[in-house]
């Protein structure tokens, strides 16, 4: 949920609560303010009746509510003059101008006792109230009215002012979003005199250049570790082969020593495909040329074809139209040869790799030894060299990672018992080395 | 042949000269820039094998100052730095080669020899090993005299073991070199010894008294009877 509707529907709630008190209180004042406002005109007319009588007695008589709205009947002296003035709220049957026949209507009642010429009478004076009904349902509406207006005036004030007011935090928010590590050179930045939001931008800046520094070092340090680890490769491998040329090494010894030499070999591999990947991490490679995928793969084809051969795999080239692309043709090598000799390693005996190179797009699908793998994790590093040993488990992930550096996108699907990796070139254009 | 080679890192050094002296190579040695500076400019040599990065100096000033004396040293640069920018820069100022760590002593031997080659005119073209020659410009292989035909592949293996005479080429080594950069990761080198097992009766039909023998199944050693 939005900030800016969460507000809105806390001020809603809220506001929904203030306006309906308001409105109990309001109701509840207004309407006996308009019953104190009768009441005085009650007692008003009240005193007139009575004023009235003595001079005229036929008043007196009045016993039923007419055009003049009040009744007087005898009583006895004791009721009388214990009787005092009484205000109710009660309904006389009344017509007026929308009503077809008589009907009940609230009227307000003053009921007195006096005393008139040693007689005692009631008097009834009713005077029309406001409908209640009425007035609830007018004011439920006025209070409806009052509450969309508050809102739709909240919703636009918000809108307005808000986004106004968070445009510096929307700002660092996006700028965040785009942020990638190793990519992105530019900290987050924003013109805002607000301390939150400029404590938050020094923050967010504190920990990226946290994190960059982190990721920097990482880096070099992969590629220092692995440059340091050249030399004493280099001295493992050569004091084998000189040990292993020695005619006193016994067959069980020279055995030993050739496995190792096969393990150090192996970690040679693990450790050039890491110098690879950091290379290409550091976008050390920018001699581009225009370069025909076609010839790669051909010549690639023609350097795996004794391998592919004492595996009974069978590779075709379905060729249908010239590829070329801006590549440092060594990474384009890399690219191409690590894609087939996955494909290579990863054929069971008798199959088959086909790879199909369109304008745009390069294939390469090879026979299944079991179901699909999991999409996207064999692009990641190491995934798969725990099952086999001799294999690097770095070859995709650098696939991936030359592709990444040029745009191009990579996708591995499956179909027809055939694993399939396919590379989907996007155009570009030379870059100045 | 006298070879200097210029190396900070002992045990490395020692691996180098104990093959080389195995080819009957010359061997001189310097760990530290001066010495290997005064060595390279006061003495003659067939060939130098430079390390790039040594204490107190780089290779490269050392390839600067044979260049400014005049002197027409074979360089095979060694380093463990697989930089392009390096390896113009050194090919720039005169190396004949680049070489980079971890290497083959297989590979170095025929790197060298290469190089002696190409300078020795004389013999640049033939390869001889007792009844045998190879001719690398015509990419020929007599047997007294007699022309044997060899596959690509069969002619660059021969070549890297004539390189390697009474050596032991390892599988990798052979894989690396004959088969290329897109070999290096195979989990098994089996498919190098279909291409063995072909040479092998060739060599044996054509009566050329040359033999690959299996060393230990870590690779093999091309030797004359």
């Amino acid at each position: 949920m939005k900030l800016l509707n969460k507000s809105i529907s806390y001020l809603s709630l809220s506001i929904l609560a203030i306006v309906t008190l308001w409105a109990i209180i309001f109701y509840v004042n207004m309407l006996q303010e308009i019953k104190s406002s009768i009441d005085e005109g009650l007692e008003n007319y009240k005193r007139l009746i009575i004023k009235n009588a003595e001079h005229d007695p036929s008043i007196l008589t009045k016993n039923y509510f007419d055009e003049s709205f009040f009744t007087i009947h005898p009583i006895e002296k004791q009721e009388a003059l214990a009787f005092k003035d009484q205000y109710l709220d009660t309904i006389i049957a009344m017509q007026d101008a929308d009503d077809q026949a008589l009907e009940p209507e609230p009227v307000r009642m003053l009921v007195s006792a006096f005393e008139s010429n040693g007689k005692f009478y009631r008097l009834k004076v009713a005077n029309s109230m406001v409908e209640e009904d009425d007035l609830i349902g007018e004011l439920l509406w006025d209070v409806v009215w009052l509450y969309l207006v508050l809102i739709i005036g909240i919703l636009v004030i918000n809108n307005i002012v808000l986004k106004k007011l968070w445009h510096p935090f929307y700002s660092l928010l996006a700028q965040l979003k785009s942020f990638r590590l190793g990519t992105s050179h530019e900290l987050v930045r924003t013109n805002t005199t607000v301390k939150e939001f400029m404590d938050l931008e020094s923050s967010m800046n504190h920990l990226l250049q946290q994190n960059i520094n982190a990721f920097e070092r990482q880096k070099e340090f992969v590629g220092n570790a692995s440059h340091e680890l050249q030399t004493p490769l280099a001295i493992i491998t050569n004091k084998l082969e000189l040990l292993l040329e020695n005619a006193w090494v016994n067959a069980k010894e020279a055995e030993s020593m050739s496995e190792i030499y096969q393990i150090v070999q192996r970690l040679i591999r693990l450790n050039n495909s890491l110098l690879l990947l950091t290379k290409i991490e550091n976008k050390q490679f920018f001699d581009n040329r225009l370069v025909s995928i076609n010839e790669t793969v051909d010549q690639c084809v023609r350097d795996l074809e004794d391998m592919a051969t004492f595996r009974k795999i069978k590779i075709t080239v379905n060729a249908i139209s010239p590829l070329k692309t801006y590549v440092d043709i060594y990474l384009a090598n890399i690219l191409v040869g690590n894609l087939v000799k996955n494909a290579v390693h990863h054929t069971s005996g008798k199959g088959n790799i086909i790879i199909h190179i369109t304008e745009a797009k390069l294939q390469v699908q090879n026979t299944a030894a079991d179901g699909p793998l999991e999409g996207e994790l064999i692009f990641s590093r190491f995934y798969g060299s725990r099952k086999e040993t001799g294999r690097s488990g770095l070859g995709l992930s650098i696939v991936r990672a030359i592709a990444d550096l040029y745009g191009h996108r990579v996708q591995y699907g499956f179909d027809h018992g055939m694993h399939s990796f396919e590379i989907f070139f996007s155009p570009n254009k030379p870059s100045k080395t | 042949m006298k070879i200097l080679v210029i190396e900070d890192e002992i045990q490395l050094l020692k691996n180098i000269k104990e093959s080389l002296e195995k080819e009957n190579f010359l061997v001189e040695t310097a760990m530290g820039f001066e010495t290997a500076m005064e060595k390279a400019m006061v003495y003659a040599y067939d060939c130098i094998l430079l390390d790039i990065m040594l204490p107190n100096g780089s290779g490269l000033d050392i390839l600067d100052g044979l260049k400014k004396e005049g002197k027409q040293e074979n360089v095979i640069i060694i380093s463990a730095k697989d930089s392009l920018d390096d390896k113009l820069k050194g090919l720039d100022l005169g190396a004949d080669d680049y070489l980079t760590k971890p290497f083959h002593l297989a590979e170095l031997n025929a790197r060298i020899k290469a190089v002696l080659r190409r300078k020795d005119l004389d013999g640049s073209r033939f390869m001889e090993l007792g009844n045998t020659k190879l001719n690398i410009e015509n990419r020929q292989f007599l047997v007294d005299g007699t022309p044997i035909p060899l596959n690509r592949k069969e002619f660059d293996i021969l070549n890297y073991f004539m390189l390697n005479k009474s050596r032991l080429v390892t599988k990798n080594a052979l894989a690396e070199h004959v088969w290329g950069d897109n070999s290096d990761q195979a989990d098994n080198f089996d498919f190098v010894y279909y291409q063995i097992k072909n040479l092998r009766k060739r060599l044996l039909e054509s009566k050329s008294g040359l033999e690959i023998d299996s060393v230990y199944g870590v690779g093999y050693k091309l030797i004359v009877k």
